[in-house]
């Protein structure tokens, strides 16, 4: 396609991000760009390496290549570090604090800050609470508790608490109803205007390709594709990534 | 066996049980957020009763340069680690942490009246020595192989404990010690004594368990060390690192241990190597909790003692046979009770 | 590969070294010799139980004590009771009834701490070692603390052997068979299945191997290698206390294993010659050096184990056979397959289009959350099903309720009209289903072919006895004739000798499909087989199932891949959230727009 996210600053430029699971190379040469304020999407069939990708950028995993982070170069990123400087990721299981309040699960997520001096915890947390108003009345209630979509919002809010510069969320519709994705979705761009970057993985294509501003298409741990996502949502070529359709029955998924 | 020597078994095993709440209490502890079987807990039962020994007598206690030491292998993995990661500025922190802290105890202890020292300053000096040990013992041991399966972390333990009974024997000598009591004071409880030292024990061990509870339910500290007890990744992904979580915990553990050591020594002398059976009795009980549960271990700790003290009236030969064969009908029964054998290689 | 030296020879120059000893060394070398023999017994034990299978103990000190206190009391009680007087004073019936109570002993003590999972094993291992020793200490006939005295030496035709060197014969035939014995057994059936204790429970269940008889079958045999050191021990001391069997001894001979290196059988020697030498040096330089007498050289022990540990976690040995390989290469000899060996038997295949597998209504609940809801779906003969769906529709639930590992909350599962439900996945092998995992689980430091031999576990049946002592080796040669023919059916004959790590992933999921092939299944259930595969690989995979499928197997597909599947399959089943939202020919489920939405999201 030979398209580049063409953007003023850079949040997020990862180059030539390479990852191996003992001899598998699970991820090849990766290079993505999320610009300030964007919500970038990559999107691709399961088992691509999305989240080998998101894993390695925020350093839980060994790899070799670049990644810039707010204009800073890191050889090998380290989880701690990075969360420090602002980077922060909503993992696909979530990986909540169960037997913990979500309350306290909040609090966790200014640990970074609070270790720093920052001790505004409490005036963050009154904002997670104004944009998931469940939360709030579920706040003395376990972790473990909570429904799935409620789980998700935890995931995004204990996120939120870290004031982070970008925030990478991965599969956050995965095992969700049609309805509760369209409000994490809402709430995704939402984020997006009150400043917060966004990199997005997603399986549900449409969705993702509908609030994103670009989007990278990952096959087989490479990019196969990239491009503004209003461009790649009516490319027959995604379609045939996720169904194996050869293209036959765009004219269907159009309609 | 009449009610009086009942009450004074009971009042025993209380004391001791009280103890082995304590041990119990941080090996679940340790445990929950390292995976770390710490065998070596009651190796600082036993430098903490014999550093205070030591003070009392007015000898430096070789313990300080054991601290020293392990404070210099500390400066150099850390200094080289900030030096590979191009982080030249943090030179100076671990240099003053590791090194400058040891020294100027040295000094301070050469400096001061040991002997003379009032016993609450004594007790301080010993927690002083031999509480840092604790964090710097995880930096050495565990941190690099953090990630290692729990059997070779306990392998690791195991291997912690033997270098620990052997360098005790080299500080303390094969002489044991007691301390003196913090109190004489005696009271008459309806039909029977109560020492003050029995008051100071299980006084003591109430309040540190309330204040770890507050640690863990108030501060943000204490909440991290939770949240990595449940959920590794979830909390690296806070920013909260495997290895601030195991020094803070490895701080709390020799803390717990030294206070046990220098509570217990005025009840039963402390040799170098008394610490391990003390320690396996708080093991025993933590496996009653399932290494996971505080309240039940506590309990079971005082069911330990309990059974301890009236074996040793019973069958005194076989009172070590008694508490140790506890262990396998609680085992088979924990086993039992839990639910994922695979993917624990 | 073929080049160089045979280990033979080096294990002829080593029985040469070992058989001339004796006349040139003076006594106090002998005896080191003689008690590393004895601690490599025990040392060797743990290898299997450790290296091998994964287990650890740090008790086996109480076994040697076992072994050492039976004949010990035999030989020198004046007053036996009547029913074991017939066995007073004969080393020889001791060892026997000492070998028999440690079996005894071995099997109690296992059946109640073999099932701890994990950690709790090694802490249970503790416990009895601890009490065990308090015992000796304490029982009066057993002459408390300061032990028994007297016992007679060992003879052999006739021979007193009262002297060191005498006695270092009979201690290290007694070694030199143990070891042989442990590497046979390892070289077999049963060793494979010991072996695959180490993949994982679930894997080598699948596979038919019992793993709780494995467990205890390697925990009787360390116990046994420690008894009988502690026979030779007792009539060579002639003399026994409580001190040898105590825990710190127990932990010594965990170290001797893992520093020597646990996963090999030389290793125990290794590490017992290491430790052993390391420790009379120590133990004659530290007091010297610190002024003080005392056990100092635990502490080096100690920091040794941290380090190795750290540093070198498969221990000296394989560091030793490395080195020498620089040296002088030493020839790898593959183990030769007979393509004239008898076939193994086969079962009768169902005729194509009978129903093989049929799930009715299966629900399986986990606390409040219904993974799957009244699943149905059956798998012919001559047919390949494929269950699709997005990640986390419940897919792999469903797999787990059909092949045994898990039991449905509800609903019905049906293996050629049997009820499964509950049956656990080795009886499920047994009947004729066989399956692959989504995350490969094979053993890594394995060959292929061993690896797919571990499949026909079930189609052999030589025991412990005969795979040690080699009555096996017709039908082992059956079993690798077997396993090659998979092999070779699924296209990796060129790879039979490669250890299974050295694959490529998607070479590994081919292996995984020889090994289920190798039990000789009728049912084969596949779990995503063709993630991370190349799309080369993936067509090979596609030709393979295909030819299965005429030759009337059944194949019940989970996976994502809807390319991989689309020109493959038979039939779709699609999962969502649980349940199925469509079933039907591939190219009418990818027309139907539940399907279209689950996979692609729904649309406002």
């Amino acid at each position: 396609m030979g398209a580049h996210n063409e953007v003023s600053r850079a949040v997020l430029e990862v180059s030539n991000l390479t990852v191996h699971y003992g001899k598998v190379e699970a991820l090849s040469n990766a290079s993505i760009k999320v610009g300030e304020g964007q919500i970038v999407t990559v999107i691709g069939p399961n088992g691509a390496g999305k989240t080998t990708m998101l894993s390695a950028v925020m350093g839980m995993l060994a790899s070799k290549g670049q990644v810039g982070f707010d204009g800073q170069i890191e050889g090998v990123p380290e989880v701690e570090r990075m969360v420090a400087r602002g980077m922060n990721l909503v993992p696909e299981k979530r990986e909540l604090f169960g037997e913990m309040s979500v309350e306290d699960n909040l609090v966790l997520g200014a640990f970074q800050r609070y270790r720093m001096g920052k001790r505004d915890h409490g005036d963050t947390m009154e904002e997670v609470y104004a944009l998931f108003p469940r939360l709030k009345e579920r706040r003395a209630q376990l972790a473990g508790t909570l429904s799935g979509g409620e789980r998700q919002m935890l995931a995004v809010g204990r996120a939120l608490m870290a004031k982070p510069k970008l925030l990478m969320l991965d599969e956050p519709s995965l095992g969700l109803a049609p309805l509760i994705v369209r409000e994490i979705f809402r709430i995704i761009s939402e984020l997006r205007r009150r400043g917060v970057s966004i990199l997005l993985v997603e399986q549900n294509a449409r969705a993702a390709l509908q609030v994103a501003d670009y989007a990278y298409v990952l096959e087989t741990g490479a990019i196969a594709m990239e491009g503004p996502a209003h461009m790649l949502a009516d490319d027959p070529r995604v379609i045939e990534a996720y169904l194996g359709l050869g293209g036959k029955h765009q004219d269907m998924l159009a309609g | 066996m009449d009610f009086q020597i009942a009450l004074i078994l009971g009042q025993d095993g209380i004391t001791n049980g009280a103890i082995y709440a304590l041990l119990a209490l941080a090996l679940v502890l340790v445990f929950a957020v390292t995976r770390v079987i710490f065998i070596p807990q009651g190796e600082f039962v036993a430098y903490g009763a014999l550093t205070l020994a030591m003070v009392g007598n007015g000898v430096l206690p070789a313990t300080v340069w054991l601290l020293l030491g392990a404070g210099v292998v500390v400066a150099v993995l850390d200094g080289m680690a900030a030096l590979r990661a191009g982080q030249s500025k943090r030179l100076i922190a671990i240099m003053a942490v590791n090194l400058a802290y040891p020294l100027a105890l040295l000094g301070l202890l050469k400096a001061m009246p040991l002997a003379e020292l009032a016993l609450a300053l004594q007790v301080l000096v010993a927690l002083l020595i031999v509480v840092p040990l604790g964090p710097m013992m995880y930096r050495i041991v565990y941190q690099p192989i953090a990630e290692a399966p729990v059997l070779v972390l306990l392998i690791v333990s195991v291997a912690a404990h033997l270098a620990m009974v052997g360098l005790g024997l080299l500080f303390f000598g094969a002489e044991g010690y007691r301390t003196p009591a913090f109190s004489d004071a005696r009271f008459e409880v309806g039909p029977m004594t109560v020492t003050g030292q029995t008051v100071w024990v299980v006084m003591s061990s109430l309040v540190l368990i309330v204040a770890l509870a507050l640690f863990f339910g108030r501060t943000i500290y204490g909440k991290a060390l939770r949240a990595t007890a449940i959920n590794r990744n979830g909390a690296r992904l806070m920013g909260i690192s495997p290895a601030l979580a195991g020094k803070l915990t490895f701080f709390l553990a020799a803390l717990i241990g030294t206070l046990s050591g220098v509570l217990i020594s005025p009840i039963t002398t402390i040799y170098y190597d008394s610490g391990f059976l003390i320690g396996l009795k708080g093991f025993v009980a933590a496996i009653i909790g399932g290494l996971a549960s505080y309240p039940i271990a506590a309990g079971g700790a005082i069911l330990v003692g309990l059974l301890e003290a009236f074996s040793s009236f019973w069958a005194s030969a076989y009172k070590e046979v008694i508490v140790f064969t506890l262990i396998i009908p609680v085992l088979v029964w924990r086993s039992l009770t839990s639910h994922h054998m695979e993917e624990e290689e | 590969m073929k080049a160089g030296l045979s280990p033979r020879l080096f294990l002829v120059v080593f029985m040469g070294i070992l058989l001339l000893a004796p006349l040139t060394l003076s006594a106090f070398y002998i005896t080191l010799l003689n008690y590393i023999g004895l601690y490599a017994m025990v040392a060797l034990g743990l290898v299997l139980l450790t290296g091998v299978g994964g287990l650890t103990s740090f008790g086996q000190a109480a076994f040697v004590g076992i072994g050492a206190y039976t004949t010990a009391v035999l030989s020198t009680s004046a007053e036996l009771p009547a029913w074991i007087a017939w066995a007073g004073g004969a080393p020889w019936i001791s060892l026997v009834v000492g070998l028999v109570l440690t079996a005894a002993v071995a099997v109690l003590i296992g059946s109640l701490t073999l099932k701890l999972s994990g950690h709790y094993l090694p802490l249970g291992t503790i416990a009895w070692g601890i009490s065990l020793y308090f015992l000796f200490g304490t029982m009066a006939t057993l002459g408390g603390h300061t032990g028994l005295s007297g016992i007679p030496a060992i003879s052999v035709f006739g021979v007193e052997l009262l002297q060191g060197h005498q006695v270092y014969y009979l201690i290290w035939a007694f070694l030199l068979l143990g070891i042989f014995t442990t590497r046979n057994l390892l070289d077999s059936r049963e060793g494979r299945a010991i072996r695959a204790l180490k993949g994982g429970i679930v894997m080598a269940e699948a596979m038919g191997v019992d793993t709780a008889r494995s467990r205890m079958v390697i925990f009787v045999i360390a116990a046994l290698l420690a008894c009988a050191s502690g026979w030779l021990y007792a009539h060579m001391q002639r003399f026994v206390n409580p001190t040898p069997f105590g825990l710190h001894l127990g932990i010594e001979y965990l170290f001797m294993a893992v520093v020597g290196g646990a996963a090999h059988v030389w290793g125990a020697l290794v590490g017992a010659g290491v430790i052993t030498v390391l420790k009379q040096w120590l133990q004659d330089v530290l007091p010297k050096l610190l002024g003080e007498s005392g056990n100092f050289e635990i502490i080096v022990f100690g920091i040794l184990m941290v380090l190795i540990l750290h540093k070198a976690r498969g221990g000296l040995w394989p560091i030793i056979v490395a080195g020498v390989n620089r040296v002088v290469p030493i020839r790898v000899d593959r183990r030769r397959i007979d393509p004239n060996a008898t076939p193994l038997p086969r079962r009768n295949m169902p005729a194509a289009g009978d129903v093989l597998l049929e799930a009715r209504d299966v629900t399986r609940r986990f606390g409040g959350l219904v993974a799957n809801n009244n699943m149905s779906l059956s798998v012919r003969a001559g047919e390949i099903l494929a269950l699709i769906g997005p990640n986390g529709a419940g897919k792999s639930t469903m797999f787990n309720q059909v092949s045994g590992v898990d039991t449905p909350t509800s609903g019905e599962v049906l293996f050629l009209g049997q009820s499964v439900v509950g049956k656990g996945s080795r009886a499920i092998s047994r009947l004729g289903m066989s399956r692959t995992f989504q995350h490969v689980k094979l053993l890594p430091t394995m060959s292929v072919l061993e690896n797919v031999a571990i499949g026909a576990h079930l189609r052999g049946s030589k025991g412990v006895l005969a795979s040690a002592w080699r009555m096996d080796r017709v039908e082992e040669d059956r079993i690798l004739a077997e396993a090659a023919r998979q092999i070779e059916r699924v296209g990796l004959a060129e790879h039979m000798h490669d250890e299974a790590g050295s694959l490529a992933l998607g070479q590994q999921r081919i292996l995984e499909i020889a090994r289920a092939l190798a039990s000789d299944p009728c049912l084969l259930l596949l779990d995503e087989p063709a993630a991370g595969l190349r799309y080369k690989e993936k067509q090979a995979l596609g030709d393979l199932l295909k030819r299965l499928r005429g030759e009337g197997m059944g194949v019940l597909l989970v996976e994502h891949d809807m390319d991989f599947v689309m020109g493959l399959v038979d039939r779709v089943v699609v999962m969502e959230f649980g349940e199925k939202i469509a079933e039907g020919l591939p190219e009418e489920v990818q027309k139907n727009p539940a399907v279209l939405e689950a996979y692609l999201g729904g649309v406002e």
